[in-house]
């Protein structure tokens, strides 16, 4: 026979203030199988937890209901101590009479029934729940890394430091994302290829990475511990081990196209090309949709030239299929489109640019060589506009803060004074935020050492005039309209994230801005809500590359928590098939959200390390062969009948 | 029953009594100025229109007495422009409404000169809103 021990938490005067604990002592020690029920102030304190273990071995308790805060607060806290006194930890259960009840009643008088139904509730689940032993399951001591930016390649480097494989897998031909592209960074302004080349460098030597560049996860089963990664690896045609740059190839290659990714369509490139010197892995690349050579047509005089026979122009695409233990996704960002505001005239107007495309063009490795020439008519341009919030902050377009572009614009508008001293530049925006270390004393050395005009106000429209741009504003200040002639616009556009496909794949959340849901905002900032599958960089919001570098750190140390485990314990409330009822229907294995039910011959199956739970099957299942453990029917059914249940009510006082 | 804010001289919220008539809360603008950048009759107005806005919001009783409410062509570029969705144009509808309500003009028919040049509908509609 089951004998249940009731632990009445105050928490201080949280609970005490609005429930009246001793009445709920007194209602619960009614109960068939309560055998002994006591109050305290603190239950999480060690004295509350004394109390519980010594109640237990007193008089000999099989199930233990502690009355107190969320379990997702405390739960572990009595489950650890119970078993410390013999007791199976999933035979302690927690009514939360705090966070769903004193908190949020006002009448003592009700409150306290709803308490005496709460606990009494729990004490009819407790007495139906088995035993259970943690489910554990092995760890493959390897991680993907999923985007090859700098936050990628900061986790791929902290994990791989660490001593466990990686797998990096890059869309684009070469590693290094978006910082590849930047001229310099603030706020103290080093070159950017300058400290990202060495990071990339290390990459490409670490025996512990491997790196897979023109890929793309296209699948992801299993859980923690153990993924089964599917990798599509487009054709390269150039062979990596072979290729000594020698560029003899881009030479010969009769096709010229617009170089469209890396210097975002500012200059041309050849078919095949290499996207900037310092590409890592160092190798060049045929671009198939322009290449004469991949085709029916076989133009092949890049072959013809290769001393190194690195070209093959039949190379193939690949599926590469691997294991891991944990994930952590990395994607990145784009701009947001600049066509799709159409007042600031980007597309009619040449001399109206974004503000990587201004990145490329004050770069030296850029198009210009550094020197800042217009896309119109190379002419240097004498007074340049930089229109901050360009999508950002705008109901119509980005609701959310882009969070770099007052850093990148000051940046932007220094740089400029420094390129062309006799330049003036004006920079348009609502607010200036510089809340990083060090950044409000950029902003600062900007508008008093560049002599910056900061303007306040949004851009209304920018129209061309003979070989100048008018921009319209108001200077919000003073309250009178601005008509400004400039020789070029630089828009400071927001940023979206890269994540709609790879969050389908992982099955992850994203939230309302398609950035990717991490489990909590505060306290979990780099978990995604499935476990073993980590969050970096902008895919989980915006940021600079000081935090995406930190959160990768933390990204990469939480996948070595699980990477350096010998196994997984994981919670062992799955789901169960009653074999004989299974009609083989397969709706279960469809459903469920984790791919943990696969259909046998002999009916479903659950795979107990997969299962998160959820209850999905149980719910759907038309013959109720399916059950969660130690949430049977009929447990269910005894906590919805107390919760029903007529009970005394204590007098109103 | 709803009260009448703009009866009860002193207690008006007039961003309230503007979000009771036209459903715009003017709290919402950031004062980034667009609605004023693009105005086509800025030049001629008094307050710009985010400048009308910020009145509303600090409750200043002179933003009904702003010659912009009645520039205003109701263009809707603003309307259509504003980062916070506000719908400006009706927002100056709503100032315009308050004033009207308020009955504080009237006409006298007697004294219009010209009386016999202007269009009927006119002074038709004149009387209608000023008596």
């Amino acid at each position: 026979m089951e004998r249940v021990g009731v632990f009445v938490c105050h928490c201080g005067r949280n609970i005490a203030g609005v429930v009246d604990v001793k009445k709920v002592v007194e209602e619960v020690k009614k109960h068939p199988f309560v055998f002994h029920a006591e109050d305290y102030k603190y239950m999480c304190s060690a004295v509350g937890q004394n109390l519980i273990q010594e109640a237990i071995k007193k008089y000999g308790l099989t199930s233990i209901v502690v009355a107190a805060c969320s379990p997702r607060m405390h739960l572990e806290t009595f489950r650890t101590a119970a078993m410390s006194a013999g007791l199976n930890p999933y035979k302690v259960e927690m009514a939360n009479i705090r966070e769903q009840n004193s908190w949020v009643h006002e009448d003592p008088h009700v409150a306290t029934e709803k308490a005496i139904r709460l606990v009494w509730s729990t004490i009819n689940k407790v007495i139906g729940n088995q035993p259970l032993k943690k489910v554990r399951s092995n760890v493959v001591k390897r991680c993907l890394v999923i985007g090859g930016g700098i936050a990628g390649i900061q986790a791929a480097l902290d994990v791989a430091n660490s001593g466990f494989e990686v797998i990096l897998v890059e869309k684009s031909p070469t590693i290094g994302g978006r910082m590849a592209q930047l001229s310099e960074t603030f706020p103290t302004l080093d070159c950017a290829q300058c400290i990202l080349t060495p990071k990339m460098a290390e990459v490409a030597r670490h025996p512990n990475i491997k790196i897979y560049t023109l890929s793309e996860v296209i699948e992801v089963n299993g859980s923690v511990g153990k993924f089964k990664v599917k990798i599509r690896k487009k054709p390269r045609y150039v062979d990596i081990e072979a290729c000594n740059m020698c560029s003899e190839c881009e030479k010969v290659c009769p096709q010229v196209v617009l170089d469209k990714d890396f210097n975002r369509s500012l200059t041309i490139r050849k078919a095949i090309y290499i996207p900037f010197p310092q590409a890592v892995p160092p190798a060049y690349v045929i671009d198939a949709e322009n290449c004469y050579g991949v085709g029916t047509t076989r133009c092949s005089e890049c072959v013809k030239v290769c001393e190194q026979n690195a070209i093959n122009l039949f190379d193939t695409e690949e599926i590469i299929e691997v294991e891991v233990g944990a994930i952590i996704v990395a994607t990145g960002y784009d701009l947001y489109p600049k066509e799709k505001i159409g007042e600031y005239g980007y597309g009619r107007y040449e001399d109206v640019i974004d503000s990587l495309q201004f990145e490329r063009l004050i770069a030296s490795t850029g198009p210009t060589g550094g020197e800042l020439r217009r896309p119109s008519d190379g002419k240097v341009p004498k007074r340049v506009a930089f229109i901050q919030c360009v999508g950002s902050r705008d109901l119509q377009h980005l609701p959310y803060c882009s969070r770099i572009c007052c850093m990148y614009t000051a940046k932007h508008a220094f740089l400029y004074k420094h390129l062309v001293p006799d330049g003036e530049a004006y920079v348009f925006y609502i607010d200036i935020r510089a809340g990083g270390k060090r950044y409000e004393e950029f902003i600062m050395r900007v508008q008093t050492e560049s002599k910056v005009r900061y303007t306040r106000g949004r851009v209304s429209k920018i129209v061309q005039k003979g070989d100048k741009l008018i921009v319209h504003a108001v200077d919000t200040i003073t309250g009178k309209p601005i008509t400004l002639p400039v020789d070029m616009v630089v828009l400071a556009m927001g940023i979206v994230p890269n994540t709609k496909e790879i969050a389908e794949i992982l099955r992850i959340p994203i939230d309302e801005n398609g950035f990717l849901q991490e489990l909590h905002p505060k306290l979990a900032p780099v978990e995604s809500p499935i476990k073993g599958i980590f969050l970096a960089g902008v895919a989980q919001g915006p940021k600079d590359i000081q935090d995406s570098v930190a959160q990768a750190s933390a990204a990469a140390s939480k996948a070595i928590e699980i990477l350096s485990k010998d196994y997984i314990e994981k919670e062992p409330l799955v789901a169960r098939v009653n074999k004989e009822l299974c009609s083989k229907c397969g709706v279960c294995t469809q459903l469920c959200p984790y791919n943990a039910v696969e259909m046998t011959p002999e009916g479903a199956k659950v795979i107990e390390v997969a299962c998160e739970g959820c209850g999905t099957c149980v719910a759907a299942c038309p013959s109720g062969a399916l059950s969660l453990a130690n949430y049977e029917p009929k447990q269910i059914f005894l906590m919805v009948d107390a919760l029903l249940m007529k009970i005394p009510i204590p007098e109103k006082s | 029953m709803a009260k009448n804010l703009w009866r009860e001289k002193g207690m008006v919220n007039l961003a309230e009594k503007i979000y009771e008539m036209t459903g715009e809360n003017v709290y919402l603008c950031y004062l980034c100025g667009k609605c004023g950048a693009g105005c086509p009759m800025a030049d001629k107005m008094d307050y710009l229109p985010y400048q009308v806005i910020h009145m509303i919001q600090i409750n200043d009783m002179e933003s009904l007495n702003a010659k912009s409410i009645w520039i205003c062509a109701t263009c809707f570029t603003c309307s259509v422009r504003c980062p916070r969705n506000l719908d400006v144009a009706r927002i100056m509808d709503g100032l315009r409404t308050i004033k009207v309500r308020a009955q504080e003009q009237t006409i006298d028919l007697r004294e219009v000169e010209d009386l016999d040049k202007l269009p009927p509908i006119a002074l038709v509609a004149a009387g209608r809103k000023y008596t």
